[in-house]
């Protein structure tokens, strides 16, 4: 890493750094695991500093974001490989969650949509985390994700429907065990 | 049911994607349409689901720490390195700059995470100084003046300095709150940009400047002889940098 010299450094410094947060965000809802997000930030990260000499200008939330992205999806081929082939994880399907009646109904709500989001193939969950959580525009999701801007629309369309309906379907079961 | 129809359209009305015109028809098919609307809700109430329960997760203080550790082998490279750096920066942008001075908040020792949470308090205090047209206490770009204001309302007086002939103007101070604590604002103006740097004692020692952003708003913050400056602004941080230089040197 330190062999960027003192200017690129202090460049690395101001511009990429400053997104550490979105580029952890992502790999955590990736990866599922803040441990394995960890890893993979600083890996990319890492990655980010190596080639930094040949990002100009431009954008560089989207620019590290990419760089995230695709060292997550390397990770995942060579430790979950299983991840990337399913449509729908059926093990992650969420269940209602036993929570303390003392928890705030925020926390519970957060822990019933994390579950409901990790139940979501890969390719959708990103699309997602880049727009609802990153409040990125479809044209920086599609340079982040390198898919067409249209792709991105569909995903988003099709993710969002699938959230919906697995939050739906895990109220039920909660219902269904309160009866 | 849905209106498979206007599938990617609904999204991309949904994210404010579409031409101002291609809005209008939508918005003319939402009309007619009994499918649509009603899922632009479902989108909404999830949307807002999202963002209540908070699910953006920071990045750990210990990966920033590691990815610092990486970047800097040798912390005392810092100083040196530095006037490199504004050979290229862009010296153009004049700016508005206002320094709150917050005489007591206490930072010994801090973590991170602590800092962030206050750069995060100060990106405040900077939007709703903005919001109420509540800049200045004393207008002055006097530097006699403004110090002499703040004798009596501060443990000490914040080194108010004008740099005018940089391009930061000394428009005047202020007090505000930070850390619950009533702290000084300095006050610097010039073309396009506004920036707050908020200043106060500390018993730290000198430390190079860290950035960072929130919201549309970058900050820069280092301490010199007992005094930490935390300057805010929507101007790039490199002009923010250019003032930590000014105060520095």
């Amino acid at each position: 890493m330190s062999d960027l010299d003192a200017e690129d450094r202090l460049r690395f410094e101001q511009l990429v750094l400053p997104h550490l947060d979105a580029a952890f965000s992502l790999a955590r809802w990736l990866l599922r695991k803040r441990e394995d997000a960890e890893e993979v930030a600083q890996e990319a990260l890492l990655r980010a500093c190596r080639f930094f000499r040949g990002f100009h200008g431009g954008d560089a939330r989207a620019w590290l974001l990419q760089i995230v992205r695709n060292t997550c999806y390397s990770w995942l081929e060579k430790n979950r490989p299983r991840e990337l082939m399913v449509e729908f994880n059926e093990e992650l399907h969420p269940q209602a969650v036993a929570t303390p009646e003392s928890m705030a109904i925020a926390n519970e709500d957060r822990e019933r949509l994390s579950r409901a989001l990790e139940s979501l193939p890969p390719r959708f969950r990103e699309v997602l985390v880049l727009r609802e959580l990153e409040g990125c525009s479809y044209k920086e999701i599609a340079a982040i994700t390198s898919i067409p801007i249209g792709t991105v629309m569909s995903s988003l369309s099709r993710a969002r429907r699938q959230l919906s309906s697995v939050l739906t379907s895990s109220y039920h079961k909660e219902a269904v065990r309160e009866v | 049911m849905r209106c498979e129809f206007a599938d990617s359209l609904l999204q991309s009305y949904f994210d404010r994607e579409l031409s101002s015109s291609s809005a209008a028809e939508f918005e003319r098919h939402l009309q007619r349409c009994v499918y649509c609307p009603v899922e632009l809700v479902d989108m909404d109430m999830l949307s807002e689901r999202l963002q209540f329960a908070q699910l953006y997760e920071a990045a750990p203080a210990s990966l920033r720490k590691k990815i610092r550790a990486n970047l800097r082998p040798v912390a005392a490279a810092t100083a040196t390195s530095q006037p490199l750096l504004w050979h290229w920066l862009a010296a153009a942008a004049a700016l508005l700059l206002i320094v709150i001075a917050g005489w007591r908040v206490n930072s010994v020792v801090r973590t991170d995470d602590y800092q962030a949470e206050l750069a995060e308090e100060i990106v405040d205090a900077h939007v709703l100084s903005l919001q109420s047209g509540h800049l200045t206490g004393i207008s002055s770009n006097d530097e006699q003046a403004v110090k002499g204001w703040f004798k009596g309302r501060v443990k000490s007086a914040p080194p108010a300095r004008d740099f005018a002939t940089e391009g930061f103007a000394l428009q005047g101070g202020r007090l505000d709150v930070v850390d619950e604590r009533s702290v000084a604002v300095l006050v610097y103006a010039s073309t396009g940009h506004l920036i707050n740097v908020f200043v106060w004692p500390t018993q730290g020692r000198d430390t190079s400047p860290q950035v960072g952003s929130r919201q549309g708003y970058q900050w820069v913050d280092w301490r010199k002889g007992r005094i930490e400056f935390c300057a805010v602004s929507d101007a790039p941080t490199s002009d923010l940098q250019q003032l930590q230089r000014l105060f520095t040197n």
